[in-house]
């Protein structure tokens, strides 16, 4: 119940802040992308695997939009597409890495995701390589918006998304399957020999987090209006692993406050040092990794019990 | 088309050369510490990087081979013991997705530490290939550098790492731990100095490998990236940990790449994947690997 709370209260926060800043609609709308993706990851980390490629299906999703957009002129469409697209990638490339754990996890998804970033570079006749893909702006639930009323629509698109997925994957977490995945982290093998096969475990959770960040890419895809190769560099993929650690991956907030709280730093901070921003980054990842602390969630958490203790 | 084969055969071999030197580097520092430096990729730019400012500084082309060696060195002996001792040393019996991503943020900070000190701008420093000259081999001329240094360096490499891992007491203090850690350490090996010097003695492989690309390719952002991709797949393809396989891997996808830059050119970035994916297919740990027992 208090965590529901704390979910309609974010949102009703992000909405806040939107009406009281334009320019954050589009900040925001981005960073809800993220997190759906980041979401994804989270799971993963959950089965203590992290994936140094997930930019990967981020691209797979935008680029579906950009190459769908002159077909169909409905957003909704193209999100549906995109998150079909991705997980059809993500079940491909999934067959194979969830045979590997750890390292071999890590570096193929890595692997897997720089060899899609130089096919987007080098295709040039079919993705128009670094210059990149113009999406012309579709409907939005048969609706032709115009600016703000555009910028509105998609927030609020991404917001539901982002509630959705949200609910599902906190469910999904619970259930056997889902509980199945931390089992994954600490002893594999025992989970074998309840039964369960870890490996189809974790293909599930592959396929999701595919899903995830297939739709985030899609809104992205929408909300910026252009997609270039640069979605599935590995500069991509370490941002969203950041954003996991950034945010916790005790709740399902995480990601989303991690996220919220990652753009709205980066409009200031990536502009100031482009040259010095993945240092950044790093340095913070380091600082969280040893300092050994839960992220955003893990703050948020203590501060909130500090909080029920003194009332 | 037997002119473009024999091209793409040398090729392949000064390529192989270079990727041998990474991969074994990332392949030793795995086999002792058995984590996985994501950063490996780093050090082989940071190589490169000041090979080149190196030989622009001495200016004089009789001196550009001592500069790459300079470089090699002063890269591995200043980055090596200062990366294992300050990070990896606290990380040792943490977890190996906090192992990941502890590299993970260290190879963030490399590459824009890259772009801070030699900007982004490409940068080819050709001296040694010129001072070198060229050789002909069956009616081609080919640089006398790609032709016979670089293959013959990662040879002599391999051959002195193949000795010194058997024959010296470091060496086989670095076997032992690989082993079985515990039974070295009981026998009074220091684990921590064998550690360091693994961690060096590879920090300096990718170092030196760096320095020997330098010359035969401009440098720009992101070489470092390509390069620990390209080396881990070399590392999975042979089995990690596994310092012989890897240069027999080394050679087949640097061949396998320079007959696709000819032949396939749009294959070129995806058949170093295609041999790493099918040999995973049907060897799980790689052709020279074994597997490991699993634990309960």
């Amino acid at each position: 119940m208090a965590n529901r709370l704390l979910v309609a209260a974010a949102a009703a926060l992000l909405l806040l802040l939107a009406t009281a800043q334009p320019w954050l609609r589009f900040v925001l709308t981005i960073a809800l992308s993220t997190g759906l993706a980041v979401l994804g990851i989270m799971m993963l980390l959950r089965a203590g695997q992290v994936s140094f490629g997930h930019a990967l299906y981020v691209a797979a999703g935008a680029y579906t939009v950009a190459f769908l957009r002159p077909h169909s002129g409905e957003a909704l469409l193209l999100v549906l597409a995109g998150a079909i697209v991705a997980t059809g990638i993500g079940l491909l490339v999934g067959l194979f890495v969830t045979r590997y754990r750890d390292i071999f996890f890590g570096m193929l998804n890595l692997a897997f995701s720089m060899v899609a970033w130089s096919l987007l570079e080098k295709l040039y006749a079919l993705t128009r390589g670094t210059d990149g893909i113009r999406v012309a702006r579709p409907e939005v639930a048969g609706l032709a918006l115009e600016g703000p009323a555009y910028e509105w629509a998609l927030l609020l698109l991404a917001l539901a998304l982002a509630l959705t997925s949200g609910g599902l994957v906190a469910r999904y977490l619970r259930t056997p399957a889902g509980e199945a995945l931390g089992a994954v982290k600490t002893r594999e093998t025992r989970l074998e020999f309840a039964g369960i096969s870890a490996r189809r475990v974790l293909l599930q959770a592959y396929l999701a987090s595919a899903a995830l960040a297939g739709v985030g890419g899609a809104i992205a895809a929408l909300a910026t209006l252009h997609v270039t190769p640069l979605l599935a560099y590995w500069t991509h993929s370490g941002e969203l692993v950041f954003v996991a650690i950034l945010g916790g991956t005790g709740h399902v907030l995480g990601p989303f406050l991690g996220a919220v709280v990652f753009e709205l730093v980066r409009v200031y901070a990536a502009a100031s040092f482009p040259d010095a921003w993945q240092m950044i980054l790093g340095l913070v990842l380091l600082g969280i990794i040893l300092a050994a602390t839960r992220g955003l969630v893990g703050l948020v958490d203590d501060l909130l019990a500090r909080f029920g203790r003194r009332a | 088309m037997g002119l473009l084969l024999l091209l793409a055969v040398l090729d392949g071999l000064a390529y192989a050369g270079q990727l041998f030197m990474v991969a074994v580097g990332l392949t030793l520092v795995f086999g002792v510490l058995k984590i996985l430096n994501v950063a490996h990729g780093s050090l082989f730019a940071i190589g490169a990087y000041v090979a080149a400012t190196l030989i622009g500084w001495f200016g004089a082309e009789e001196l550009s081979l001592l500069a790459l060696a300079i470089a090699a060195l002063a890269v591995g002996a200043l980055l090596g013991p200062s990366i294992e001792r300050g990070l990896l040393a606290r990380i040792y019996d943490k977890e190996h997705v906090l192992q990941l991503l502890v590299t993970f943020a260290l190879f963030m900070i490399l590459e824009d530490l890259q772009k801070l000190l030699w900007g982004v701008q490409p940068r080819f420093e050709d001296a040694p290939v010129r001072l070198l000259g060229q050789v002909e081999v069956g009616g081609i001329f080919y640089t006398a550098y790609q032709l016979l240094l670089l293959p013959g360096v990662a040879l002599v490499a391999l051959l002195l790492l193949v000795w010194f891992l058997r024959r010296t007491l470091l060496g086989r203090s670095i076997v032992a731990v690989t082993h079985d850690r515990e039974a070295a350490v009981a026998i009074g090996i220091d684990a921590r100095f064998v550690y360091l010097s693994t961690f060096t003695i590879g920090a300096g492989l990718a170092a030196l490998g760096g320095a020997l690309a330098a010359p035969t390719t401009s440098l720009v952002p992101g070489i470092g990236v390509q390069m620990i991709v390209l080396s881990f797949a070399v590392v999975a393809t042979a089995g990690l940990g596994q310092i012989e396989g890897a240069a027999v891997t080394a050679l087949l996808i640097g061949l396998a790449r320079s007959l696709a830059v000819y032949f396939a050119p749009e294959l070129e970035v995806v058949v170093p994947y295609l041999l790493m994916v099918a040999v995973l297919l049907i060897r799980p740990a790689g052709l020279f690997g074994r597997r490991e027992l699993r634990r309960v």
